[in-house]
């Protein structure tokens, strides 16, 4: 039990839950200054930390071949600014 | 004794991570083709979204991390060739799979009583769709969880089912990223 639980991946765990509630809070009037806005792109960001600690540590791209863990880190990337592009332009 | 890692590894299957790619891919779009109509109809989806229940769909976000973090151990165990201990683990993400759709079917019973159907309007059109592509995922996930479970039956291959795990453990972590994503878009999003 001591062996399950004192495991790197529970760290992540309780920082993906911690991620999670501040997502929570930005959803829910948390945010900087008069401008709503700001709360979303830090959702969005947040959302895409906690995606890649999945892929990096759960799914053991910390250890696979760099090509493999690129395509994650670029879709990362891609998905990520083209969302973050197509709220600003619609806000 | 956990089995020495080499230094480069890619876990089970190939053919499973061009398959998890692809569908990532897929559901980039659809997050895409959300965000953009949303963009041309602010109102409607911010109002919409107001019926929605972000607890029920942050505890799901809970219910799935665990269920991952019971996976990441199940695959350790199986490296360990501790069979027993494997199990276990597989069923208990089984279970946080189970607890993911008991916590939809309250959901979507919410909103069909409130009237909220997928031709109300677009937002919940989408939402229906993303929900329903999702959960058609966690479905297959658990599919191939039990399936697992029931392979580390047989305790006298353990390496040989390594490879079988860790393909499936991959495509349940990629179910995670998936919520996690769509949580923060539709469920978060003001």
């Amino acid at each position: 039990m001591r062996q399950l639980l004192f495991h790197r991946a529970t760290a992540v765990w309780l920082l993906l839950v911690g991620a999670t509630g501040l997502s929570w809070e930005f959803g829910h009037g948390l945010g900087f200054g008069s401008d709503f806005r700001l709360a979303t792109v830090a959702v969005i960001v947040i959302a895409f930390i906690k995606l890649r600690a999945v892929y990096v540590e759960f799914m053991e791209l910390r250890h696979a071949p760099a090509a493999l863990r690129w395509c994650f880190e670029g879709w990362s990337l891609i998905v990520g600014a083209s969302l973050l592009m197509l709220y600003w332009s619609g806000s | 004794m956990a089995a020495v890692q080499p230094e480069e590894h890619i876990p089970g299957e190939v053919g499973v991570w061009v398959f998890i790619l692809g569908d990532m891919v897929v559901f980039a779009l659809l997050f895409g083709v959300f965000v953009f109509y949303r963009a041309a109809d602010v109102s409607l989806f911010a109002s919409a979204q107001l019926s929605l229940n972000q607890s029920l769909g942050a505890l799901n976000t809970l219910l799935l991390l665990t269920s991952s973090w019971f996976v990441v151990h199940g695959v350790e165990a199986v490296r360990a060739h501790r069979a027993q201990l494997a199990r276990g683990l597989l069923a208990a993400a089984f279970g946080c799979g189970l607890g993911f759709m008991v916590v939809k079917y309250f959901e979507y019973g919410e909103k069909l009583r409130a009237g909220h159907t997928i031709t109300s309007n677009d937002f919940f059109m989408y939402y229906y769709l993303l929900t329903g592509i999702h959960l058609l995922h966690v479905t297959i996930g658990m599919g191939v969880l039990a399936y697992l479970w029931r392979r580390l039956h047989n305790t006298a291959d353990m390496q040989g089912q390594l490879s079988a795990v860790e393909s499936g453990a991959s495509f349940w972590h990629m179910v995670d990223i998936l919520w996690i994503l769509l949580f923060a878009l539709v469920y978060l999003m003001r």
